[in-house]
């Protein structure tokens, strides 16, 4: 392998690094009407009089656009395939508002303070409703959603958004027969994403008349399905273009600002553009599903797993998007772990309140899932007196099996069944056992005053893209030079991606990577492709690269032939020439020729990629923290993740996705804390009240590959975006109960929540 | 108003409001490396360099910068340091979405001239320098490369 498996420099770091206009905000039209949005002060309220005047003759205001403005149609912002999973329970403006930041009308003026000051000048009156704040009473509460004309929920007088259940043997009767039961429950908090840059988007109108949508998402063509559909144009009116992206993590995953400089521009013909402030991209955007799971493992006396219970409630806020598939993955990405179980159950509901609604955001669901099965495994280990990473050993999965669950649970749907062809699982906690030095420290607590260590381990999966749903697709384009044009529908939101799809077509074509140029993300020139997320790009969408590089082969040995009047057969293309039996050509000359004198074609080769199976990349993480018992603080001290990945097609980048995942999930475990007030209103909701980890709170990070070959994949490539993040809260609580003996159920584990479990403890 | 800012060694003549930020300012002059992400000074990707020391371009004032001379990347294209460090992150991938880059760049750069020489003493100072993206190992492997510091 001469071009992947190679850590050469992102295609498109010198440019970014160097400051050049790439980003949204970078591109828009000087001339940009600036686009606000009234939010609305109350968790949960209905419209009774909007008054708009004044704000209208405001000098500079060119518009101001209300529910009564839209057409009344129900969308998801949820950007998924289609039809989506998530229900059609939003309106691009309502009479109701459902959270604290849901939007009540549409500002657009000729700049920033013109466009704040006719904010201040819309008066509305509201008629302010008793808002759900604790989604284990949703239930019982009133509707949130009592509208007519929105369709998908599973049950609006209930507040039940989605549910789903399942069973495989007779968990009752199987856990009666368990020498050991465990029961654990725990709590996970709505994280935010806080990647750097702000949704941004700006639209025009062409001089064809066309709707242009510049933004920063990870699904452009979910985007542009979904403006479609809520502006009532057709599709084929619109393009929309990704630009470089201040990262995702699922958090741009769906429609946002979108809608709102798309409505102004169709209605003043003006380039509009609406910039997220960081308060708005907290309170309106997206959370992760918090949840509450309940697990109940039961093992025979020597600790062979039997049993695996897992009940679930989410709570996807206000309104329902990826609500019902983060559920799924919560069991489906962390119940083959351990596939060799007589019972499984899973069940769960996921309900709405009057929250920020939750939506994608890596490790979608497995993470949630991940922290109450890794950390009920490790209550298991010491029930049973055996190490933890023995009781791991004895249960999980290899390489050659396989799980029912695969087959029963998909992304909102059935899944695809998938014995796994490639699975290290057990090198990786291997190898994470012996650099950690587990064996030495697991029993060790060193002291040193009031502070005190402790070992925690967990293991995880993830996928790699949605098997059976998520298509990626690319075009390959020979130029007259003998360089080639990569065109992909795949979005990179910073990950590297054109960089490996550019590496893996150089790789077919036998190529140095420079003469494959990428371009990505643009409906109009680029083929189709689901989008960033779920792990997809390098497994979906490089396989579909890999595929349109090899018909590309294909076609220049064909036109060479031609050239050469032989059979294609004694032809050969080996990437710097094309050889015939008495001639020779390089390519440049050969793609010159066919261009501008000799059997003049454009060679072009296209190919799409659906996976039959999503085979997941593994992991082991191992972490040392330290706890002060007198402050409750706990400080990460060292952590080891060794994953398997398969082939890593760009090492280095892999890399850095696992240690950028792993430093979220610590965030997750141990700082970022969201707190309501009893109103509804968030008040986490700047980077300075919602602390996201520092260089200094991390500790040592240290990330290890076992390389496997997945026969699927791309040069025995496997997705690795998202696994990283799922460890981190099990592990760290793990650690946690090592050091002081005491079980963390509730994310994150600040030091006032240590205290009191400590406090607990002693009894007092 | 009218303002004259010294932004990498040239004179630029801009109009502005008094509560315009610098970060404002220097986008309006074309130099988008300067970037922002939050609302309460808190992220870092938005520093620049005045007189040579790193500042958060949000939280300062375009009239207050006058009389200073501000350097952004743009400015320091042709700096052999400056390259130096740029490589070392782009060969160690630790420019993920890029976002936070420049602000990074520019303050590692403002490292060196202060002859810092202790890993600890890197990451106290680099704090302030968010990134959500990379988990910070990356950038500090090329750093250290960079800075010449060893554990
Ligand atoms: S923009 Fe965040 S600190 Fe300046
Ligand atoms: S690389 Fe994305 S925030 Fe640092």
């Amino acid at each position: 392998m001469k071009y992947v498996k190679r850590s050469i420099k992102k295609v498109d770091g010198y440019g970014i690094l160097s400051g050049k206009p790439a980003y949204t905000d970078d591109l828009a039209p000087r001339n940009s009407l600036i686009v606000k949005l009234l939010r609305s002060p109350y968790a949960f309220a209905r419209v009774r009089k909007i008054d708009t005047s004044e704000a209208r003759s405001l000098e500079g205001v060119e518009c101001v656009l209300t529910h009564e403005d839209f057409p009344r149609i129900p969308f998801t912002r949820a950007g998924q395939g289609y039809p989506e999973p998530s229900p059609y329970d939003k309106f691009a403006l309502d009479s109701y508002v459902r959270y604290v930041g849901d939007e009540v009308a549409v500002v657009a003026a000729k700049d920033e303070q013109t466009a704040e000051k006719a904010l201040k000048l819309i008066e509305v009156d509201y008629e302010v409703l008793n808002p759900v704040l604790d989604f284990e009473f949703s239930e019982k509460s009133p509707p949130i959603h009592p509208e007519d004309g929105i369709s998908g929920v599973e049950n609006q007088q209930n507040n039940v958004c989605s549910a789903y259940e399942m069973d495989i043997g007779n968990i009752e009767e199987e856990l009666k027969k368990c020498a050991h039961v465990v029961k654990h429950r725990v709590y996970t908090q709505a994280q935010a994403h806080v990647m750097m840059e702000p949704h941004a988007a700006f639209s025009y109108i062409d001089y064809q008349g066309r709707l242009v949508v510049v933004t920063s998402s990870q699904v452009p063509f979910h985007i542009r399905r979904i403006l479609s559909r809520v502006l009532d144009i057709p599709l084929r009116n619109i393009r929309v273009v990704k630009p470089r992206i201040g990262g995702g993590f699922g958090g741009k995953q769906a429609v946002h600002g979108e809608i709102y400089a798309a409505a102004v521009t169709l209605k003043t013909g003006k380039p509009s553009k609406i910039i997220y402030s960081r308060k708005e991209v907290f309170e309106s955007s997206y959370t992760r599903h918090p949840m509450r799971i309940d697990v109940t493992l039961g093992s025979d006396e020597k600790g062979v797993l039997k049993a695996i219970d897992m009940e679930i409630l989410s709570d996807t806020g206000a309104y329902g998007e990826h609500a019902l598939t983060t559920l799924m993955v919560a069991g489906s990405k962390n119940l083959p772990l351990y596939n060799r179980v007589n019972a499984v159950r899973f069940k769960g509901k996921v309900v709405y309140t009057n929250h920020t609604p939750a939506g994608a955001y890596r490790g979608y669901g497995a993470v949630q899932g991940n922290f109450a099965l890794e950390s009920a495994m490790d209550i298991l280990a010491s029930k049973l007196g055996l190490d933890p990473v023995k009781l791991r050993q004895l249960n999980m999965i290899r390489e050659g099996e396989t799980s029912p669950i695969f087959k029963i649970m998909g992304e909102g749907r059935e899944g695809a069944e998938m014995t796994i062809k490639s699975c290290k699982l057990e090198q990786c906690v291997e190898l994470g056992k012996r650099i950690f030095g587990w064996s030495e420290k697991f029993s060790k607590r060193p002291e040193s005053g009031t502070k005190v260590r402790g070992v925690g381990m967990a293991i995880a999966m993830q996928g790699s893209g949605i098997a059976k749903i998520d298509m990626g697709s690319a075009i390959l384009k020979l130029n007259d030079d003998g360089s080639f044009n990569l065109l992909v529908g795949a979005t990179d939101l910073g990950t590297g991606s054109d960089t490996i799809l550019a590496q893996i077509a150089a790789e077919t074509l036998n190529v140095p990577v420079k003469k494959v140029v990428p371009y990505s993300s643009d409906t109009d020139l680029t083929p189709f492709d689901t989008g960033a997320y779920a792990s997809s790009t390098t497994y979906v969408s490089g396989n579909a690269v890999k595929r349109a590089a090899e018909k590309m082969k294909h076609l220049i040995v064909q036109h060479g032939s031609k050239l050469f009047n032989c059979s294609e057969e004694e032809v050969v293309f080996n990437g710097e020439e094309i050889i015939g039996p008495e001639q020779r050509l390089p390519l440049s000359e050969f793609a010159t020729k066919l261009y501008y004198s000799e059997n003049q074609t454009q060679l072009c080769s296209t190919a799409s990629f659906v996976g039959d199976e999503a085979p997941p990349p593994y992991m082991s993480a191992f972490c040392e923290i330290e706890l002060d018992t007198e402050t409750g603080k706990i400080t990460p001290v060292r952590y080891v993740a060794v994953v398997d990945c398969g082939v890593p097609i760009n090492p280095n980048l892999a890399r850095v996705q696992v240690e950028g995942a792993l430093v979220q999930g610590i965030g997750m475990a141990l700082y970022e804390e969201v707190k309501y007030d009893s109103k509804g209103r968030l008040m986490t909701n700047s980077m300075m009240n919602y602390r996201i980890p520092s260089r200094l709170d991390i500790g040592d990070i240290e990330v290890h590959f076992v390389e496997s070959y997945e026969p699927t994949g791309p040069y025995g490539a496997k997705s690795v975006a998202e696994i990283g993040i799922d460890t981190p809260p099990a592990a760290i609580s793990n650690a946690v109960y090592n050091a002081v003996g005491i079980r963390l159920h509730d994310l994150p584990f600040t030091p006032e929540k240590v205290l009191k479990a400590l406090r607990v403890k002693e009894g007092f | 108003m009218k303002i004259t800012l010294t932004v990498n060694g040239r004179k630029e003549n801009l109009e502005v409001e008094p509560s315009t930020t610098l970060l404002e300012a220097l986008r309006m002059l074309g130099l988008y490396s300067v970037r922002k992400g939050c609302d309460t000074a808190s992220c870092g990707v938005c520093t620049v360099l005045m007189d040579s020391k790193p500042i958060l371009s949000c939280c300062s004032l375009a009239v207050q910068a006058q009389g200073h001379s501000i350097t952004t990347v743009e400015g320091l294209e042709k700096d052999k340091d400056f390259e130096e460090i740029r490589k070392n992150l782009l060969l160690e991938g630790a420019d993920q979405c890029g976002y936070c880059g420049p602000s990074l760049l520019l303050t590692v750069y403002s490292l060196k001239k202060r002859n810092i020489k202790s890993l600890q003493e890197i990451q106290k100072y680099l704090v302030g320098n968010l990134c959500r993206c990379t988990g910070y190992h990356s950038q500090l492997r090329a750093i250290k490369e960079f800075m010449e510091v060893g554990e």
